[in-house]
């Protein structure tokens, strides 16, 4: 059996000033995630599960559902409400969320790779592409030029972008080349833990084939651990082996895919495949 | 400070260096902090000087502060005792302080304040360089937001700057900053030495003497104390490197008015519409020019002619 990456324990996000009665009066059953009493907003609660090395593990739900949510958190870009991770690297455990903002900076940079549906968020759009790959590595105290610069022509070259537009801007490039980028850019630093949020999703289906394609590739080949979070169910029945469905920031059903795409047991989940399908 | 006693003041009302001591000392103590914090941007309560922010106000107030009546001040813009900037600031200095000798020598001050240049001299233990900064912050070309920047310094991450550095290498095949040129300071802390050109950020390295930079809009103060390592930031395999003042065929110019070849030279154009090359730092270039044997044959009138 492989190695754990990643154990996520009870992961909650409230955004507003809560109340003791928030938690009761939303999710799936409440058909809400808008707290009636105080007005917050239950953005995941509870969510648990763990992640093994080079597992793929899907988040399917609709819009608001709390599934970008959790990686966010995983990533930083956001602090939970509550609830604990741990992330198991080669030699040592970090509890995530008790680490200091450098702490926690280093990892980002050093140990996750994050992909977000709009690569404005993920690139810099004021440097060329291998200049985003660049401040990737120079944040992992890479100081060679030679070696950055080599690093970031082949990464480009794995991710099918064409290595003789490396200086350009990406501001230039086609969303889809833009999209390679920012997986060149997240995978940069080999890291053993990706994070992909709706990388597909606004792109024509060829695009997102080739993608999805690379995307696999990368993981057999380097046996990088990844989160997938989308709406599409495609998606996740190609790239997922296992897969949570969310609603109104609860994890209503979790388990294998095709389980859960073949026989899906919540009310949800049967709507959701059936509409799809 | 003992509020029972009454501080001197001239017939104008004014206390001896035109700030009351309540400020020289809030800006000594920052200047303390500032030492004792090498390279970090401590905040002052910048005063009002009588003179518009961006003309020297902060290597002003800092010099106001530090200037005794035993002291010898140089006061220097772009190299130059004589430019518009350093007369004016030298005539404050010697109105406001009775008794603070001045000179234009670099060997007989005790306290030098430059705008944009370091003197060629060599710096001793026994003096105080002040450099008025116009930008304290170095990563102010990469992020916008002063409290991003804060947390970006404490974390010493600094590679949105370094992405900087790789642009320009990419683009221009060298790193293109020619003045203003990112500096790590002890190790930790990336400052902007205010516009010294390169040729100057050597000598901030293990200087000898203690350099204070105070910006006087930013109200900022912060320092590059004596004996402290001080790196331009740089890669591995292109490393930092000063003007080389080669001219087409590889020599070295000279300074056409001294002959002197191991100075910063600024770049003139003469009545006939032809660039001649002479020593930024004044004060040096007369040294030198006092050397030559004889000031009417000497070296300089064979380069000149």
């Amino acid at each position: 059996m492989s190695r754990k990456i990643l154990e996520v324990n009870n992961l909650t996000k409230i955004h507003g000033r809560g109340c003791p009665l928030c938690l009761e009066s939303t999710g799936p059953e409440a058909d809400t995630n808008i707290c009636p009493h105080c007005g917050s907003v239950v953005a995941a609660h509870g969510v648990s599960f763990d992640l093994y090395q080079g597992e793929i593990l899907g988040i399917i739900g609709e819009s608001g559902s709390g599934k970008s949510t959790v990686v966010k958190t995983l990533y930083f870009d956001d602090a939970p409400s509550a609830g604990e991770a741990v992330f198991f690297d080669e030699d040592a455990q970090y509890d995530l969320y008790s680490l200091n903002a450098a702490q926690q900076r280093s990892l980002r940079n050093k140990r996750f790779g994050m992909v977000y549906q709009n690569p404005h968020l993920g690139l810099n759009f004021n440097v060329s592409a291998g200049g985003n790959i660049a401040e990737r590595l120079l944040m992992s105290d890479v100081a060679h030029y030679g070696a950055i610069r080599e690093r970031a022509r082949s990464l480009l070259v794995r991710t099918e972008v064409l290595e003789n537009r490396m200086d350009e801007n990406p501001k230039k490039f086609s969303g889809g080349m833009q999209q390679r980028v920012q997986i060149a850019k997240a995978l940069a630093t080999r890291p053993p833990l990706l994070y992909l949020d709706e990388v597909t999703t606004g792109l024509d289906l060829s695009v997102q084939a080739a993608i999805l394609d690379l995307i696999l590739e990368i993981q057999h080949e380097l046996g990088t651990a990844m989160i997938v979070v989308t709406h599409d169910l495609g998606v996740v029945r190609l790239l997922a082996g296992r897969t949570l469905v969310m609603k109104y920031g609860r994890v209503i059903e979790t388990g294998l895919t095709d389980q859960i795409l073949e026989d899906p047991q919540h009310a949800y989940t049967q709507r959701l495949v059936a509409s799809a399908l | 400070m003992n509020s029972t006693y009454e501080l001197p003041l001239d017939e104008a009302g004014y206390a001896f260096g035109f700030m009351d001591e309540y400020a020289k000392k809030e800006v000594r103590r920052a200047i303390l902090k500032a030492i004792c914090i090498p390279g970090y941007q401590t905040p002052y309560a910048s005063r009002e000087m009588p003179m518009g922010r961006g003309f020297g106000t902060g290597g002003l107030q800092l010099t106001l502060s530090l200037v005794g009546s035993n002291d010898t001040l140089k006061v220097i813009d772009q190299g130059s005792d004589d430019s518009v900037n350093a007369v004016n600031l030298r005539q404050f200095v010697q109105m406001t302080c009775p008794g603070v000798d001045v000179t234009e020598k670099t060997e007989e001050a005790t306290l030098i304040q430059s705008r944009h240049r370091i003197p060629e001299k060599p710096l001793t233990e026994a003096q105080i360089l002040v450099l008025q900064v116009p930008y304290p912050d170095a990563l102010v070309v990469v992020e916008a937001s002063e409290a991003r920047r804060k947390t970006m310094h404490g974390e010493a991450d600094y590679s949105r700057l370094l992405v900087k550095l790789y642009e320009d290498i990419v683009k221009f095949d060298e790193i293109t900053i020619s003045h203003r040129y990112p500096t790590r300071i002890h190790g930790h802390y990336i400052i902007d030495p205010s516009p010294i050109p390169r040729w100057d950020v050597p000598k901030l390295h293990q200087s000898k003497a203690l350099i204070l930079l105070g910006a006087g809009r930013e109200k900022k103060i912060y320092a590059v104390p004596p004996y402290t390592h001080a790196e331009p930031l740089a890669f591995e395999d292109v490393v930092f490197s000063v003007e080389d003042f080669r001219d087409a065929s590889g020599n070295r110019r000279i300074c056409s008015r001294c002959g002197a070849s191991d100075s910063f030279l600024d770049e003139f154009s003469d009545e006939a519409g032809e660039k001649i090359y002479q020593c930024s730092d004044s004060a040096y270039c007369d040294e030198q020019l006092a050397l030559l044997p004889s000031p009417a044959s000497g070296r300089g009138a064979e380069v000149a002619a």
